[in-house]
């Protein structure tokens, strides 16, 4: 024990100077890691996975319930995340998707580790599509990694076309914006180019679709864009195993 | 408020590293932090106050280096300094830039005994 302060530890550093030292860690290499984890065991069963993320009220469970209604023959699990409750939960198994429902309480993101759990309980079938709906918050989720294929921000018209400058980092990890509610249009002084020419500002390569998950506008685009990037994934599962 | 999270990270690395290099107080810690990691300073040194309470990184004072942003400018093909996301290139004007820099979060050094 050490005779110095009693702490437990051996003696060795007891009287010790205080020593400076260099450890250069990443502060989010534990999330990395289980994220790590997550995408493996996806690309094992050829899972296409996707972090839904957007401001409060964009629009992102109306569109999975859409979705998951127009995808009749796929099969679809969701994980839910919100602060509070389960309604959003209810309001996919309603729609006929599996759902998980993950309660952050204060927390303002979901972690690898949350959605590795969920995983462990959903058991999503091989070669499906996983739909993970964050917390509504267009801040926090973008540094957290859940081991998606990709993160999808979804912004609604009404929230202004300068969100993607305001909050660049969001729109910075996704690979997909789908700019919903676009059947308001016409009450609206949004300006779609500009939006879109922001977006292109803090991510050259970001994919731009206008929706409205409500009408039903530009659905088939997205319904097409998520059918390719499944095909996708199943082929490159598919050629891991041939490879084993 | 994610930095809430992000302090918990660091206190958790503490306490890794405190097993594997024999320490059990930690006095200094220097965090980089890139000026596009989207984190907010101030919320970050509050929250390691909270979370480091009781810990071995009780009254530990902490110092935040910013690492400032950088990008490749695909039009220009050089380096370019990028105060934020949406900043275009200072010599060309265009936003065809890709991200090299200022993203990092690491605990960089620390005063341990
Ligand atoms: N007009 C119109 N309303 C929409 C559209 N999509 C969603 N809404 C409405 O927007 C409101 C919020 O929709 P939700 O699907 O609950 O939004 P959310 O992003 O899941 O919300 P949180 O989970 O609370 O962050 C609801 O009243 C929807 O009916 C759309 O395309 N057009
Ligand atoms: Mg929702
Ligand atoms: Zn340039």
């Amino acid at each position: 024990m050490c005779t110095d302060c009693g702490c437990g530890h051996d003696p060795l550093h007891a009287g010790g100077a205080p020593r400076r030292m260099r450890i250069e860690l990443d502060i989010l290499a534990k999330n990395n890691r289980l994220a790590s984890d997550n995408r493996a065991w996806l690309a094992e069963r050829g899972i296409f996975a996707l972090n839904l993320v957007s401001s409060p009220g964009s629009g992102k469970t109306t569109l999975l319930t859409e979705t998951i209604r127009q995808l009749d023959d796929t099969l679809v699990y969701v994980i839910e995340g919100d602060q509070q409750t389960d309604n959003d939960a209810q309001r996919i198994r309603e729609a006929g998707a599996p759902a998980v429902q993950i309660n952050t309480g204060k927390g303002c993101h979901l972690d690898a580790h949350m959605v590795g759990q969920a995983l462990q309980s959903l058991n999503p079938s091989p070669s499906s599509l996983l739909l993970i709906e964050n917390v509504g918050n267009l801040v926090c989720p973008a540094s957290f990694d859940l081991g998606e294929a990709h993160k999808v921000v979804i912004l609604s018209v009404t929230e202004g076309e300068d969100k993607p400058i305001k909050y660049p980092d969001m729109f910075a990890a996704a690979d997909l914006m789908l700019l919903n509610k676009v059947d308001l249009l016409p009450y609206l002084d949004f300006d779609v180019d500009a939006c879109i020419d922001y977006a292109r500002r803090v991510n050259p390569n970001i994919q731009v679709l206008q929706v409205s998950a409500r009408k039903g506008d530009g659905m088939d685009a997205w319904l097409d864009w998520l059918i390719k990037g499944m095909n996708r994934c199943q082929l490159a599962s598919e050629r891991d195993e041939n490879s084993d | 408020m994610h930095e809430m999270s992000l302090a918990e990270g660091v206190l958790q690395l503490l306490e890794e590293q405190a097993e594997t290099q024999r320490y059990h107080k930690v006095k200094q810690v220097w965090l980089n932090i890139g000026e596009l990691a989207g984190v907010d300073v101030d919320a970050l040194t509050f929250s390691l106050e909270v979370v480091c309470r009781d810990s071995l990184a009780d009254g530990a004072v902490f110092h935040i280096v910013r690492e400032p942003g950088r990008g490749w400018c695909l039009q220009c093909s050089r380096e370019v300094e990028l105060p934020t996301r949406y900043h275009g290139c200072p010599h060309c004007g265009r936003y065809q830039i890709q991200v090299t820099g200022g993203t990092d979060m690491r605990v960089g050094e620390l005063e341990v005994e």
